[in-house]
Protein backbone atom coordinates (compact mmCIF):
# COMPACT_ATOMS: atom_id res chain seq x y z
CA UNK A 1 0.00 0.00 0.00
CA UNK A 2 1.27 3.22 -1.08
CA UNK A 3 1.58 5.98 2.12
CA UNK A 4 -0.20 9.28 1.79
CA UNK A 5 2.87 11.23 2.80
CA UNK A 6 6.54 10.33 3.74
CA UNK A 7 6.57 10.74 7.16
CA UNK A 8 6.99 8.41 9.95
CA UNK A 9 3.63 8.90 12.20
CA UNK A 10 1.20 8.21 9.29
CA UNK A 11 3.55 4.57 8.76
CA UNK A 12 2.66 4.22 12.58
CA UNK A 13 -0.47 4.37 12.45
CA UNK A 14 -0.82 1.81 9.69
CA UNK A 15 0.98 -0.21 11.87
CA UNK A 16 -1.72 0.19 14.21
CA UNK A 17 1.84 0.83 16.26
CA UNK A 18 0.75 3.14 19.52
CA UNK A 19 1.78 6.58 18.79
CA UNK A 20 2.63 9.56 21.33
CA UNK A 21 2.92 13.13 19.17
CA UNK A 22 4.25 16.36 21.37
CA UNK A 23 3.34 19.84 21.33
CA UNK A 24 5.46 22.82 21.15
CA UNK A 25 5.18 26.16 20.00
CA UNK A 26 7.59 28.66 18.36
CA UNK A 27 9.44 31.01 19.95
CA UNK A 28 9.54 34.81 20.35
CA UNK A 29 13.28 34.44 18.69
CA UNK A 30 14.60 34.47 15.34
CA UNK A 31 16.51 31.70 16.05
CA UNK A 32 16.79 28.46 15.19
CA UNK A 33 18.69 27.50 17.95
CA UNK A 34 15.96 28.72 20.27
CA UNK A 35 13.68 26.21 18.44
CA UNK A 36 15.87 23.11 19.18
CA UNK A 37 16.66 24.55 22.68
CA UNK A 38 13.01 23.76 23.69
CA UNK A 39 11.74 21.07 21.25
CA UNK A 40 15.47 19.26 21.00
CA UNK A 41 14.55 17.24 24.10
CA UNK A 42 11.30 15.47 22.22
CA UNK A 43 13.60 13.82 19.67
CA UNK A 44 13.68 10.18 19.77
CA UNK A 45 11.06 10.20 21.87
CA UNK A 46 7.80 11.92 20.48
CA UNK A 47 6.53 10.42 17.10
CA UNK A 48 5.88 13.57 15.67
CA UNK A 49 5.66 16.99 17.37
CA UNK A 50 2.99 19.98 16.31
CA UNK A 51 3.83 23.16 16.42
CA UNK A 52 1.31 25.96 17.02
CA UNK A 53 0.25 28.90 14.44
CA UNK A 54 -0.05 31.99 16.70
CA UNK A 55 -1.44 30.21 19.36
CA UNK A 56 -3.88 32.76 21.41
CA UNK A 57 -3.96 34.93 18.46
CA UNK A 58 -0.47 35.99 19.37
CA UNK A 59 2.46 36.47 16.86
CA UNK A 60 5.77 34.48 17.44
CA UNK A 61 7.90 32.64 15.10
CA UNK A 62 5.95 31.15 11.76
CA UNK A 63 4.98 27.93 12.20
CA UNK A 64 5.93 26.98 9.01
CA UNK A 65 9.80 28.28 9.61
CA UNK A 66 9.75 26.47 12.92
CA UNK A 67 8.31 23.30 11.70
CA UNK A 68 11.19 23.46 8.86
CA UNK A 69 13.49 23.67 11.73
CA UNK A 70 12.17 20.88 13.72
CA UNK A 71 12.61 18.66 10.04
CA UNK A 72 16.06 19.97 9.31
CA UNK A 73 17.08 18.27 13.17
CA UNK A 74 15.16 15.19 12.64
CA UNK A 75 12.12 15.82 14.55
CA UNK A 76 8.64 15.08 12.21
CA UNK A 77 6.46 18.09 12.53
CA UNK A 78 2.90 18.17 12.57
CA UNK A 79 2.16 21.79 10.99
CA UNK A 80 -0.57 23.29 12.62
CA UNK A 81 -2.37 25.03 10.27
CA UNK A 82 -5.10 28.14 10.73
CA UNK A 83 -7.21 29.81 8.50
CA UNK A 84 -7.80 33.08 10.36
CA UNK A 85 -4.60 34.45 9.04
CA UNK A 86 -3.97 33.74 5.61
CA UNK A 87 -6.36 33.90 2.80
CA UNK A 88 -6.54 30.67 -0.26
CA UNK A 89 -3.59 31.92 -1.99
CA UNK A 90 -0.99 31.69 1.15
CA UNK A 91 -2.94 29.13 2.85
CA UNK A 92 -2.37 27.03 -0.79
CA UNK A 93 0.91 28.44 -1.20
CA UNK A 94 2.11 27.67 2.23
CA UNK A 95 0.59 23.76 1.32
CA UNK A 96 2.72 23.59 -0.88
CA UNK A 97 6.03 25.07 0.63
CA UNK A 98 5.45 23.00 3.77
CA UNK A 99 5.65 19.95 1.70
CA UNK A 100 8.93 21.23 -0.21
CA UNK A 101 10.59 21.54 2.91
CA UNK A 102 10.09 18.16 4.59
CA UNK A 103 6.76 18.74 6.89
CA UNK A 104 4.83 15.42 5.97
CA UNK A 105 1.91 16.18 8.20
CA UNK A 106 -0.56 18.95 8.41
CA UNK A 107 -3.38 19.71 11.52
CA UNK A 108 -6.38 22.31 10.17
CA UNK A 109 -7.67 24.52 12.43
CA UNK A 110 -9.63 27.25 12.65
CA UNK A 111 -7.40 29.56 15.06
CA UNK A 112 -8.16 31.55 18.01
CA UNK A 113 -10.17 34.74 17.81
CA UNK A 114 -7.89 37.27 17.62
CA UNK A 115 -10.44 39.13 20.28
CA UNK A 116 -8.15 37.40 22.22
CA UNK A 117 -5.04 37.89 21.90
CA UNK A 118 -2.19 40.85 22.47
CA UNK A 119 -3.38 42.74 19.26
CA UNK A 120 -7.56 42.01 19.11
CA UNK A 121 -7.61 45.14 16.61
CA UNK A 122 -6.50 42.57 14.40
CA UNK A 123 -8.70 41.61 10.70
CA UNK A 124 -9.06 37.73 11.46
CA UNK A 125 -9.20 36.20 7.50
CA UNK A 126 -11.50 33.32 7.69
CA UNK A 127 -11.33 33.25 3.71
CA UNK A 128 -12.09 29.22 3.79
CA UNK A 129 -12.47 27.29 7.08
CA UNK A 130 -10.49 24.50 7.92
CA UNK A 131 -12.58 21.92 5.94
CA UNK A 132 -12.21 23.36 2.91
CA UNK A 133 -8.47 23.66 3.54
CA UNK A 134 -8.59 20.14 4.04
CA UNK A 135 -9.88 19.36 0.87
CA UNK A 136 -7.62 21.48 -0.46
CA UNK A 137 -4.88 19.81 0.75
CA UNK A 138 -6.04 16.06 0.00
CA UNK A 139 -7.14 17.32 -3.71
CA UNK A 140 -3.19 18.74 -4.32
CA UNK A 141 -2.17 15.28 -2.91
CA UNK A 142 -4.24 13.04 -4.84
CA UNK A 143 -5.15 14.75 -7.83
CA UNK A 144 -1.87 17.14 -7.96
CA UNK A 145 -4.05 20.12 -8.96
CA UNK A 146 -4.76 23.62 -7.31
CA UNK A 147 -8.78 24.93 -6.62
CA UNK A 148 -8.54 26.54 -9.99
CA UNK A 149 -7.43 23.10 -11.41
CA UNK A 150 -3.30 24.45 -12.31
CA UNK A 151 -1.19 21.40 -11.70
CA UNK A 152 1.09 20.69 -9.22
CA UNK A 153 3.95 18.78 -9.56
CA UNK A 154 5.24 17.29 -7.79
CA UNK A 155 2.12 17.10 -5.85
CA UNK A 156 2.59 17.76 -1.87
CA UNK A 157 2.10 14.49 0.07
CA UNK A 158 0.77 15.74 3.90
CA UNK A 159 -0.92 13.67 6.03
CA UNK A 160 -3.98 15.56 7.32
CA UNK A 161 -5.31 16.36 10.73
CA UNK A 162 -7.85 17.93 12.11
CA UNK A 163 -9.14 18.51 15.88
CA UNK A 164 -11.66 17.18 17.83
CA UNK A 165 -13.05 17.77 21.21
CA UNK A 166 -14.36 14.29 23.13
CA UNK A 167 -17.45 14.40 24.87
CA UNK A 168 -20.23 12.60 27.10
CA UNK A 169 -22.07 11.41 24.10
CA UNK A 170 -25.99 11.67 24.61
CA UNK A 171 -27.96 8.88 23.62
CA UNK A 172 -29.49 10.57 20.54
CA UNK A 173 -25.77 12.43 19.57
CA UNK A 174 -23.65 11.06 15.86
CA UNK A 175 -20.64 11.83 15.15
CA UNK A 176 -21.80 14.70 12.42
CA UNK A 177 -18.62 16.51 12.85
CA UNK A 178 -16.01 13.84 12.27
CA UNK A 179 -17.95 12.25 9.38
CA UNK A 180 -17.41 15.68 7.41
CA UNK A 181 -14.29 16.33 8.92
CA UNK A 182 -13.31 12.59 7.16
CA UNK A 183 -15.28 14.02 4.34
CA UNK A 184 -13.59 16.40 3.97
CA UNK A 185 -9.80 14.99 4.06
CA UNK A 186 -9.12 14.30 7.46
CA UNK A 187 -6.84 11.36 8.22
CA UNK A 188 -6.40 11.73 11.99
CA UNK A 189 -7.76 14.03 14.57
CA UNK A 190 -5.58 15.05 17.66
CA UNK A 191 -8.00 15.96 19.83
CA UNK A 192 -8.63 18.48 23.27
CA UNK A 193 -7.37 17.44 26.84
CA UNK A 194 -8.82 14.12 27.50
CA UNK A 195 -7.94 13.05 31.41
CA UNK A 196 -11.52 11.40 31.99
CA UNK A 197 -11.12 7.92 30.53
CA UNK A 198 -14.29 6.70 31.24
CA UNK A 199 -15.82 9.31 29.28
CA UNK A 200 -13.65 8.77 26.86
CA UNK A 201 -14.64 4.72 26.05
CA UNK A 202 -17.73 5.86 25.26
CA UNK A 203 -17.39 8.72 23.52
CA UNK A 204 -14.97 6.10 21.14
CA UNK A 205 -17.89 3.84 21.48
CA UNK A 206 -20.35 6.01 19.90
CA UNK A 207 -17.59 6.59 17.13
CA UNK A 208 -17.06 2.69 16.93
CA UNK A 209 -20.65 2.35 16.38
CA UNK A 210 -20.83 4.76 13.77
CA UNK A 211 -17.50 3.33 11.77
CA UNK A 212 -15.64 6.05 12.18
CA UNK A 213 -12.61 4.06 13.92
CA UNK A 214 -12.18 2.27 10.41
CA UNK A 215 -11.64 5.37 9.06
CA UNK A 216 -9.97 7.84 11.19
CA UNK A 217 -6.97 7.52 13.58
CA UNK A 218 -7.72 9.11 17.12
CA UNK A 219 -4.78 10.85 18.73
CA UNK A 220 -6.22 11.50 22.45
CA UNK A 221 -4.75 14.87 24.05
CA UNK A 222 -3.65 14.67 27.44
CA UNK A 223 -0.39 16.22 29.33
CA UNK A 224 1.38 16.75 32.41
CA UNK A 225 -0.87 18.84 34.57
CA UNK A 226 0.80 21.41 36.11
CA UNK A 227 -0.70 22.20 39.61
CA UNK A 228 -4.29 21.86 40.73
CA UNK A 229 -4.72 25.37 40.28
CA UNK A 230 -3.64 25.14 36.78
CA UNK A 231 -6.10 22.14 36.47
CA UNK A 232 -9.27 23.98 37.54
CA UNK A 233 -8.00 27.20 35.38
CA UNK A 234 -8.04 24.79 32.49
CA UNK A 235 -11.69 23.31 33.13
CA UNK A 236 -13.14 27.13 33.45
CA UNK A 237 -11.01 27.94 30.37
CA UNK A 238 -10.56 25.70 27.58
CA UNK A 239 -13.00 24.66 25.38
CA UNK A 240 -14.17 21.26 26.00
CA UNK A 241 -11.84 20.65 28.51
CA UNK A 242 -12.87 18.58 31.99
CA UNK A 243 -10.51 17.50 33.70
CA UNK A 244 -12.14 14.83 36.65
CA UNK A 245 -12.09 15.79 40.46
CA UNK A 246 -10.63 12.82 41.81
CA UNK A 247 -7.10 14.12 38.87
CA UNK A 248 -7.81 17.35 40.97
CA UNK A 249 -7.74 15.55 44.36
CA UNK A 250 -4.60 14.50 43.25
CA UNK A 251 -2.93 17.13 42.74
CA UNK A 252 -3.99 18.71 45.73
CA UNK A 253 -2.74 16.29 48.06
CA UNK A 254 0.58 15.46 46.49
CA UNK A 255 3.62 17.29 48.25
CA UNK A 256 5.03 17.98 44.60
CA UNK A 257 2.22 18.77 42.26
CA UNK A 258 4.14 18.58 39.28
CA UNK A 259 5.56 15.34 39.98
CA UNK A 260 1.99 14.22 40.22
CA UNK A 261 0.81 15.66 36.89
CA UNK A 262 3.47 14.01 35.26
CA UNK A 263 2.72 10.72 36.75
CA UNK A 264 -0.94 10.77 36.43
CA UNK A 265 0.12 11.60 32.59
CA UNK A 266 2.46 8.67 32.39
CA UNK A 267 -0.62 6.35 33.63
CA UNK A 268 -2.87 7.43 31.56
CA UNK A 269 -0.44 7.27 28.59
CA UNK A 270 0.01 3.43 29.80
CA UNK A 271 -3.92 3.13 30.13
CA UNK A 272 -4.57 4.70 26.96
CA UNK A 273 -1.72 2.40 25.03
CA UNK A 274 -4.55 -0.53 25.68
CA UNK A 275 -7.49 1.07 25.04
CA UNK A 276 -9.56 0.16 22.18
CA UNK A 277 -10.04 2.75 19.44
CA UNK A 278 -7.11 4.70 20.62
CA UNK A 279 -4.25 5.22 17.70
CA UNK A 280 -2.24 7.11 20.14
CA UNK A 281 -1.77 10.50 22.93
CA UNK A 282 -0.86 13.91 22.01
CA UNK A 283 1.00 15.43 24.72
CA UNK A 284 0.29 19.24 25.06
CA UNK A 285 2.01 21.36 27.78
CA UNK A 286 2.80 24.89 27.19
CA UNK A 287 6.80 25.85 27.54
CA UNK A 288 7.40 22.40 29.03
CA UNK A 289 8.80 20.13 26.55
CA UNK A 290 10.91 18.79 29.10
CA UNK A 291 7.85 17.27 30.86
CA UNK A 292 6.69 15.61 28.11
CA UNK A 293 9.50 13.82 27.31
CA UNK A 294 9.89 12.64 30.67
CA UNK A 295 6.11 11.76 30.44
CA UNK A 296 6.99 9.43 27.53
CA UNK A 297 10.15 8.19 28.33
CA UNK A 298 8.73 7.22 31.73
CA UNK A 299 5.67 5.31 30.18
CA UNK A 300 8.64 2.71 29.33
CA UNK A 301 6.43 2.36 25.75
CA UNK A 302 8.68 3.00 23.48
CA UNK A 303 10.82 -0.01 25.12
CA UNK A 304 7.79 -1.96 24.83
CA UNK A 305 7.28 -1.13 20.95
CA UNK A 306 11.16 -2.01 20.34
CA UNK A 307 10.46 -5.24 22.02
CA UNK A 308 7.44 -6.45 20.21
CA UNK B 1 -23.12 57.35 -4.76
CA UNK B 2 -20.42 57.89 -6.87
CA UNK B 3 -21.33 61.40 -8.14
CA UNK B 4 -22.16 62.59 -4.94
CA UNK B 5 -18.80 60.80 -3.75
CA UNK B 6 -16.80 62.87 -6.30
CA UNK B 7 -18.70 66.37 -5.54
CA UNK B 8 -17.74 66.26 -2.09
CA UNK B 9 -14.04 65.79 -2.70
CA UNK B 10 -14.32 68.81 -4.98
CA UNK B 11 -16.27 70.95 -2.13
CA UNK B 12 -13.79 69.48 0.76
CA UNK B 13 -12.65 72.90 1.50
CA UNK B 14 -16.30 73.58 2.96
CA UNK B 15 -17.08 69.97 4.44
CA UNK B 16 -13.75 70.51 6.32
CA UNK B 17 -14.58 74.42 7.72
CA UNK B 18 -18.45 72.40 8.59
CA UNK B 19 -16.86 69.69 10.23
CA UNK B 20 -13.92 71.88 12.29
CA UNK B 21 -17.51 73.68 13.71
CA UNK B 22 -19.58 70.42 13.97
CA UNK B 23 -17.02 68.47 15.94
CA UNK B 24 -16.25 70.53 18.67
CA UNK B 25 -19.86 71.25 18.92
CA UNK B 26 -20.20 67.69 19.29
CA UNK B 27 -17.70 67.77 22.05
CA UNK B 28 -19.81 70.70 23.81
CA UNK B 29 -22.53 68.12 24.09
CA UNK B 30 -20.50 65.60 25.84
CA UNK B 31 -21.78 65.91 29.72
CA UNK B 32 -25.47 65.26 27.64
CA UNK B 33 -24.36 62.54 25.49
CA UNK B 34 -23.27 60.89 28.60
CA UNK B 35 -26.29 60.90 30.70
CA UNK B 36 -28.17 59.56 27.78
CA UNK B 37 -25.76 57.18 27.78
CA UNK B 38 -22.91 56.26 24.58
CA UNK B 39 -24.57 52.44 24.90
CA UNK B 40 -28.55 53.99 24.23
CA UNK B 41 -26.60 56.22 21.44
CA UNK B 42 -24.58 54.05 20.07
CA UNK B 43 -27.26 52.63 17.34
CA UNK B 44 -29.05 55.36 16.53
CA UNK B 45 -26.33 58.04 16.13
CA UNK B 46 -24.27 54.84 13.21
CA UNK B 47 -27.48 55.12 12.07
CA UNK B 48 -27.97 58.36 11.35
CA UNK B 49 -23.98 58.58 10.50
CA UNK B 50 -24.26 55.90 8.40
CA UNK B 51 -27.25 58.02 6.58
CA UNK B 52 -25.61 60.92 6.30
CA UNK B 53 -22.30 59.97 5.62
CA UNK B 54 -23.17 57.30 3.32
CA UNK B 55 -24.64 59.61 0.76
CA UNK B 56 -21.76 62.16 1.09
CA UNK B 57 -18.97 59.71 1.03
CA UNK B 58 -20.03 56.26 0.28
CA UNK B 59 -19.12 55.97 3.75
CA UNK B 60 -17.93 52.19 4.91
CA UNK B 61 -18.19 52.45 8.54
CA UNK B 62 -15.08 51.71 9.75
CA UNK B 63 -15.52 53.27 13.01
CA UNK B 64 -12.45 55.45 12.80
CA UNK B 65 -12.86 58.23 10.54
CA UNK B 66 -10.09 59.10 8.30
CA UNK B 67 -12.02 61.72 6.31
CA UNK B 68 -10.21 65.02 7.62
CA UNK B 69 -7.16 62.96 6.85
CA UNK B 70 -7.76 61.93 3.25
CA UNK B 71 -8.75 64.87 1.37
CA UNK B 72 -12.98 64.16 2.27
CA UNK B 73 -12.36 60.91 -0.05
CA UNK B 74 -13.23 57.46 1.98
CA UNK B 75 -10.37 54.98 1.44
CA UNK B 76 -12.44 52.13 2.71
CA UNK B 77 -13.69 52.67 -1.04
CA UNK B 78 -10.53 51.72 -2.31
CA UNK B 79 -10.76 48.03 -3.18
CA UNK B 80 -8.00 47.02 -1.36
CA UNK B 81 -9.35 49.25 1.74
CA UNK B 82 -5.41 50.90 1.87
CA UNK B 83 -5.25 53.50 4.53
CA UNK B 84 -2.36 54.99 3.16
CA UNK B 85 -2.34 55.25 -0.84
CA UNK B 86 -2.37 55.29 -3.33
CA UNK B 87 -0.97 51.57 -4.19
CA UNK B 88 1.14 51.14 -7.39
CA UNK B 89 -1.48 50.10 -9.68
CA UNK B 90 -3.12 53.59 -10.71
CA UNK B 91 -3.96 54.15 -14.43
CA UNK B 92 -3.02 56.66 -16.19
CA UNK B 93 -6.00 58.60 -16.49
CA UNK B 94 -6.33 58.05 -12.41
CA UNK B 95 -8.39 55.95 -12.17
CA UNK B 96 -8.31 52.29 -10.30
CA UNK B 97 -6.29 49.38 -11.14
CA UNK B 98 -9.24 47.31 -10.02
CA UNK B 99 -12.29 48.95 -11.00
CA UNK B 100 -10.75 50.56 -14.21
CA UNK B 101 -14.16 52.65 -14.22
CA UNK B 102 -13.83 54.61 -10.65
CA UNK B 103 -11.29 57.25 -10.24
CA UNK B 104 -8.87 56.10 -7.67
CA UNK B 105 -9.86 57.13 -4.38
CA UNK B 106 -6.86 57.93 -2.88
CA UNK B 107 -5.53 60.17 -6.18
CA UNK B 108 -8.68 61.61 -5.20
CA UNK B 109 -7.32 61.86 -1.60
CA UNK B 110 -4.87 63.78 -2.77
CA UNK B 111 -6.55 66.27 -4.58
CA UNK B 112 -9.10 67.23 -1.85
CA UNK B 113 -6.58 67.68 0.44
CA UNK B 114 -4.89 70.11 -1.22
CA UNK B 115 -8.10 72.00 -1.37
CA UNK B 116 -8.07 72.12 2.31
CA UNK B 117 -6.90 73.54 4.90
CA UNK B 118 -4.95 70.93 7.30
CA UNK B 119 -3.36 69.85 3.81
CA UNK B 120 -1.12 68.21 5.20
CA UNK B 121 -2.61 65.76 7.48
CA UNK B 122 -2.42 63.68 4.52
CA UNK B 123 1.05 62.88 5.09
CA UNK B 124 0.67 61.74 8.17
CA UNK B 125 0.33 57.43 7.76
CA UNK B 126 -2.79 56.32 9.40
CA UNK B 127 -2.60 53.01 11.30
CA UNK B 128 -3.81 50.04 10.48
CA UNK B 129 -7.82 49.68 10.72
CA UNK B 130 -8.82 48.55 14.35
CA UNK B 131 -11.46 45.83 13.14
CA UNK B 132 -13.55 46.37 16.87
CA UNK B 133 -14.80 49.47 15.77
CA UNK B 134 -16.56 48.73 12.38
CA UNK B 135 -20.36 49.45 12.05
CA UNK B 136 -19.52 51.51 15.17
CA UNK B 137 -20.16 55.34 15.31
CA UNK B 138 -17.28 57.65 14.24
CA UNK B 139 -18.73 60.82 15.97
CA UNK B 140 -18.98 59.53 19.09
CA UNK B 141 -15.73 57.98 19.20
CA UNK B 142 -14.23 61.42 18.85
CA UNK B 143 -16.30 62.77 21.43
CA UNK B 144 -15.47 59.76 24.07
CA UNK B 145 -11.92 60.48 22.80
CA UNK B 146 -11.53 63.91 23.36
CA UNK B 147 -13.40 63.50 26.62
CA UNK B 148 -13.16 60.63 28.45
CA UNK B 149 -9.02 60.01 28.03
CA UNK B 150 -8.24 56.30 29.52
CA UNK B 151 -11.94 54.18 28.87
CA UNK B 152 -13.48 54.56 25.56
CA UNK B 153 -13.81 51.03 23.75
CA UNK B 154 -11.18 50.38 21.61
CA UNK B 155 -8.91 53.49 22.68
CA UNK B 156 -5.71 52.71 23.28
CA UNK B 157 -5.67 50.90 19.95
CA UNK B 158 -7.15 54.01 17.97
CA UNK B 159 -5.62 56.96 19.08
CA UNK B 160 -4.15 58.85 16.39
CA UNK B 161 -0.53 58.62 16.76
CA UNK B 162 1.37 61.72 16.20
CA UNK B 163 3.00 60.34 13.33
CA UNK B 164 5.78 61.94 11.95
CA UNK B 165 5.32 63.36 7.93
CA UNK B 166 6.65 61.03 5.88
CA UNK B 167 9.13 62.50 3.06
CA UNK B 168 8.24 60.20 0.31
CA UNK B 169 4.55 60.08 1.17
CA UNK B 170 3.52 60.92 -2.15
CA UNK B 171 5.26 58.04 -3.61
CA UNK B 172 2.66 55.24 -4.56
CA UNK B 173 3.07 52.51 -1.56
Amino acid sequence: MTLKSPGRLEALLLRRTFVMTAETSPPDAASAENVIDRAGCLKGLADAVNVTDGAGARAHMSAIACAAILAQHGIEPVLQFTVRDRNRLALQGDLIGAAALGIPNILCLHGDDPKNGDQPETKPVYDIDSRTLMTTARRLREEGTLPSGRPVAPAPRLFIGAADAPQDPKPEWKPDGLKAKIEAGADFVQTQYCFDLAMLRRYLARLGDHGILERLHVIVGIGPIASAKSARWMNENLFGVTIPEAIIARLEAASDQRAEGRKICVELLQELSGMQGVAGAHLMAPRQEQAIAEAIAESGLLKKRQAA
Amino acid sequence: MYSVRLSSIRHARALEMFYNAFEPAMVLLAPLLKRVGYAHLEKPVAAFERTVKGFLFDCQMCGQCALSSTGMSCPMNCPKSLRNGPCGGVRENGHCEVKPEMKCVWVQAWEGSRRMQADAKILEVQKPVDNRLKGRSSWLKVVRDKTEPAEAPGKAASKPAPAKPKADAKAPT
